[in-house]
């Protein structure tokens, strides 16, 4: 019954989608590519060819390379905590406790806020002088003095990935629970009469089930964390002293501050790379797992 | 081996009741089968003997120790289940050697045993197979393999034969009985099927909404069901039940509206007898294999017409107009007749049962029920 | 399988302590928006002794706070509907029609789900500039919407494709040309999909802020979440108006939430579990 009307229709209700991301998605990947070639500036209407200068310049650059230092580790320490932090919460969740659904629904509250709204809370809640966490802390009796969260070098970064982990650690709740939803309870019933603790169960039953799901959300996540951009800008806004730039802020202060479209492009392509890179090492790492998902025999 | 006792045990989930006042024994050694339709609480019984659900009340024995309160660890009983269960991302061998890995046995002793389990099984060929590439048969004799390697104390198997198509079913009866001949495992036996507890068990136990309603070897279940559930839920084709009027005079005999049924005098019914009754409402039940149909009406013999016959390879289940009734009977595998047809059939005065219309509970016919001391 | 008592309340308390950890930050902005600002200066009293509405007032008299969230309402508004007319079209033919290159369509426009948007936010500007469209809602829905269509057409796709078959067969044998088939009969079984995938693309354009920054420059166009970060306050910052504003901005993320929230989880997780 596959007649030639229902490719005609298909390819019809797909062109409008497809055009906008072609035109505004695809396109400026290609002008991206096009502008790095390229100096830019602007107001002053330069426009000029300048080959792989940019790329020259932007491997000889300490900041470049900082700001790429300070992406992957906060990545790598976000990531690495929402991913653990979010197993035991969900662990935690899954079970059918009288609230459970309302529990559920409320740990989606902190993801859903704007980024920027998060980022303007935790400064208020890192005010040296006037946050709740310093007066915590010194109530307690844990420090001394007040602590600048977020204007000490060494300091910032942590505070910002506490703020992103508390963020998004709900998203990878909700997916984790999704997967420990799917696996059979009979493997459990079977696990407990074989005799196994709760501990060996969860290695040897919960975990390789999640596994598939859990290189997901970790590969979801490392994707966003890379391009991380709102709570940055509003909590430090690359600051101290440069210790929280990442590749993002970099690239919005050269592009907008500086109005190098050139330049600014090119490390917008180096940041597109390097996403690619992380995202191709994910599906190479999980691939038994992914092909499994896609239906094929691993 | 011990003998699973249970004394009084209840099970309600809020205020629903699941399993009432349940009192039986499994002996030591025995293959006991509870059977009854779906939901009617027979995988919770299994879940309480394995300490997966705890009990609202009563206790359970192994020999003379309470376990009621004991995690699963503690009272050493291995399950198979109708999913089978098995860890999907690890292979054959590493799933049979769980149970050995986790109560921390060596290599040595692992590689043996899982060796002579899976001799045993015939399922050498599989052992690095994981899962997810093996066929339903197999599949289920890993999960049996996985149940056997420890050497339990108690079996329980929760329907595992009804995700297996219905000749691999047959086949893997005669194996399950051949099994239990030789390791001799108290075996508590779970299915819906009846056929399938008629063939395997040495006891069975007919459930329903909670409660047994009859226990006994398949042939006592057989041949004296002792209500009409459980006459209808044995035997295959289903018992044919007919309302009547049981009297006296003297001699027993049921008006069936248009024929007059006589009882033999003697009633094979282990029920003790006692005084003559009043005349009284019944149900008759007789089953199809103890009606015979005659191509042509005898002298001797009842009639009665033709509704549809179907075959079914060795024998036929005819579908018939008796009087007033539709009853089927058992006819040979070349019988053939018309719709309409007048046939003679002829009934097994002695295979014969009698329910109280109103209880639906067995009736010897020439005295009140008693019930039989020890069942 | 239940746990002794001992565990059990271990359980609670820990669950306790996660819902802690999760809603204090937001319940100490909500209390910072109500405290005047001589008690902002001072803790220890957490709690505001003297609570007020002041700020929120502020917010409408002295700012254009209700243009921002006009702004921030219609954008979000028409680039849910947008990103939902536009995924639902395309989402039809990947889960039910024979098109060639299915696989690579889906692979591309999950790709551009993936891209930095830094990364295009450069050539967007020019080209948004060149268009005389800066400082307009039609510069962001129209961004918007290019970023929420991959979300919307993955959650469609996969939720027409877990509708049975036979249903547009039957629809087809009936008579009706794919079109039809489409909207008469599959479309109206699809509520629960484009819910969860309008509600998606409403919170993302809400709470989208690199786009906003970046192509508006007042309050004409501006959206709430650049309207907090740009808050005027040279010498002094105005923690309690920006407490404020971020509880108004909050305030129907939490009502989504709450009442949405089986429809959010559905279409985050759809896809991502083989089902």
């Amino acid at each position: 019954m596959r007649d030639q009307s229902e490719t005609r229709t298909g390819y019809a209700l797909l062109l409008p989608a497809l055009g906008v991301l072609a035109l505004l998605a695809l396109y400026p990947i290609l002008a991206l590519c096009w502008l790095s070639l390229r100096h830019r500036i602007l107001p002053f209407g330069i426009d000029e060819f300048a080959g792989l200068d940019h790329y020259a310049v932007l491997l000889q650059t300490p900041r470049f390379w900082n700001s790429l230092g300070v992406t992957l580790y906060f990545v790598g320490v976000s990531v690495a905590l929402e991913a653990a932090l979010g197993l035991c919460i969900a662990l935690l969740l899954a079970r059918n406790f009288p609230g459970a659904g309302w529990a559920r629904a409320l740990i989606i509250l902190p993801w859903a806020i704007p980024t920027v709204v998060t980022a303007k809370m935790w400064e208020w809640i890192y005010h040296p002088d006037f946050g709740v966490l310093n007066y915590l802390l010194q109530a307690t009796g844990l420090v001394s003095a007040p602590v600048n969260w977020l204007g000490t070098p060494s300091l910032a970064i942590h505070a910002a990935i506490v703020a992103d982990v508390w963020k998004t650690t709900p998203f990878v709740v909700i997916l984790l629970l999704a997967g420990l939803a799917m696996i059979p309870p009979d493997l459990y019933r079977a696990s407990a009469l074989d005799g196994a603790s709760p501990w060996a169960t969860f290695r040897h039953v919960t975990l390789p089930l999640l596994r598939p799901i859990l290189l997901v959300v970790v590969l979801f996540r490392m994707i966003d964390a890379l391009r991380a951009f709102d709570l940055l800008y509003v909590l430090t806004g690359g600051g101290p002293a440069d210790t929280t730039e990442t590749l993002a802020i970099y690239t919005y202060k050269i592009l907008f501050q500086t109005l190098q479209f050139g330049y600014g492009s090119a490390i917008g392509v180096v940041m597109f790379l390097v996403v690619t890179l992380v995202s191709l090492l994910h599906f190479w790492v999980g691939r038994a797992d992914f092909r499994r998902l896609a239906g094929r025999a691993p | 081996m011990p003998h699973v006792r249970f004394d009084r045990v209840e099970k309600r989930y809020g205020d629903k009741p699941v399993i009432r006042d349940l009192t039986l024994t499994v002996r030591d050694g025995e293959f006991f089968t509870l059977v009854g339709p779906s939901g009617c609480g027979k995988s919770t019984v299994l879940n309480l003997v394995a300490g997966l659900e705890p009990v609202t009340s009563g206790e359970i024995y192994f020999d003379d120790r309470a376990v009621t309160h004991l995690s699963p660890k503690g009272r050493d009983v291995a399950m198979v289940f109708q999913s089978y269960a098995l860890y999907p991302h690890k292979t054959v061998f590493e799933n049979l050697a769980f149970p050995l890995r986790v109560r921390k046995r060596t290599q040595a002793i692992i590689t043996h045993e899982v060796r002579r389990v899976a001799a045993l099984l015939g399922i050498e060929g599989l052992l690095v197979k994981e899962p997810a590439e093996l066929s339903g048969g197999e599949r289920q004799r890993v999960a049996l393999g996985r149940a056997i390697i420890r050497e339990p104390a108690v079996f329980l198997m929760d329907e595992p034969l009804s995700n297996l198509d219905a000749h691999l079913r047959v086949r893997t009866r005669s194996e399950l009985k051949r099994l239990h001949a030789r390791l001799k495992t108290t075996t508590l036996y779970v299915t819906h099927d009846q056929e399938e507890a008629l063939s395997l068990s040495e006891r069975i136990a007919v459930m329903k909404e909670g409660s047994i309603q009859q226990m006994g070897s398949p042939l006592e279940i057989y041949r004296f069901p002792a209500n009409t559930f459980v006459a209808e839920f044995v035997g295959s084709p289903q018992i044919n039940l007919l309302s009547g009027r049981l009297s006296w005079d003297p001699a027993p005999y049921v008006e069936l509206g248009h024929v007059r049924l006589a009882l033999p005098p003697v009633p094979e019914s282990p029920v003790t007898v006692g005084p003559q009754r009043p005349p009284c409402n019944v149900i008759v039940g007789i089953r199809p294999e103890d009606i015979r149909v005659l191509a042509t009406a005898s002298p001797t013999s009842d009639f009665a017409s033709v509704i549809s016959v179907e075959p079914a390879g060795g024998r036929s289940v005819a579908s018939l107009r008796w009087g007033p009734h539709e009853i089927r009977a058992l006819a040979a595998g070349d019988f053939q007749a018309a719709p309409d047809q007048t046939v003679g059939i002829e009934l097994e005065a002695a295979r014969i049962h009698v329910f109280d219309a109103c209880t639906g509970r067995r009736l010897p016919w020439d005295g009140p029920l008693t019930p039989r001391a020890g069942s | 399988m239940t746990a002794g008592p001992a565990r059990q309340a271990m359980l609670r308390a820990t669950l306790a302590l996660v819902l802690t950890w999760a809603l204090s930050p937001i319940l100490w902005q909500a209390l910072t928006s109500v405290k005047p600002d001589t008690e902002l200066v001072i803790l220890p009293p957490l709690l505001p002794a003297q609570p007020t509405l002041a700020h929120y007032t502020v917010l409408f008299e002295q700012h254009p706070f209700n243009q921002v969230l006009l702004n921030s309402f219609a954008v979000a508004g028409l680039t849910a509907f947008a990103a939902l007319a536009l995924g639902t079209l395309a989402a039809f033919p990947l889960a039910r029609l024979p098109i060639r290159g299915k696989l690579l369509i889906l692979g591309v426009v999950l790709g551009c789900s993936l891209f930095p948007a830094i990364v295009t936010v450069g050539p967007l500007f020019i080209i948004i500039r060149a268009l005389g469209m800066r400082d307009t809602w039609w510069a962001l829905i129209i961004s918007h919407t290019t970023f929420a269509l991959p979300l919307t057409i993955w959650v469609l796709a996969n939720f027409l494709r877990d509708l049975p078959e036979d249903l547009y067969r039957a629809a087809r044998v009936d008579g009706c040309t794919p079109w039809q088939g489409f909207t008469r009969v599959l479309l109206p079984l699809c509520r629960p999909g484009l819910a969860a995938a309008g509600i998606l693309a409403f919170l993302f354009s809400w709470t989208e802020f690199l786009f906003a920054l970046t192509f508006t420059a007042t309050e004409a166009a501006r959206t709430v979440p650049v309207a907090i970060v740009l808050f005027p306050g040279v010498h002094e910052i105005r923690w309690g108006e920006i407490a404020a504003a971020s509880i108004l901005v909050t305030l129907p993320v939490v009502v989504l939430v709450l009442i949405f929230h089986r429809q959010i989880v559905h279409g985050l997780t759809a896809g991502a579990i083989k089902g």
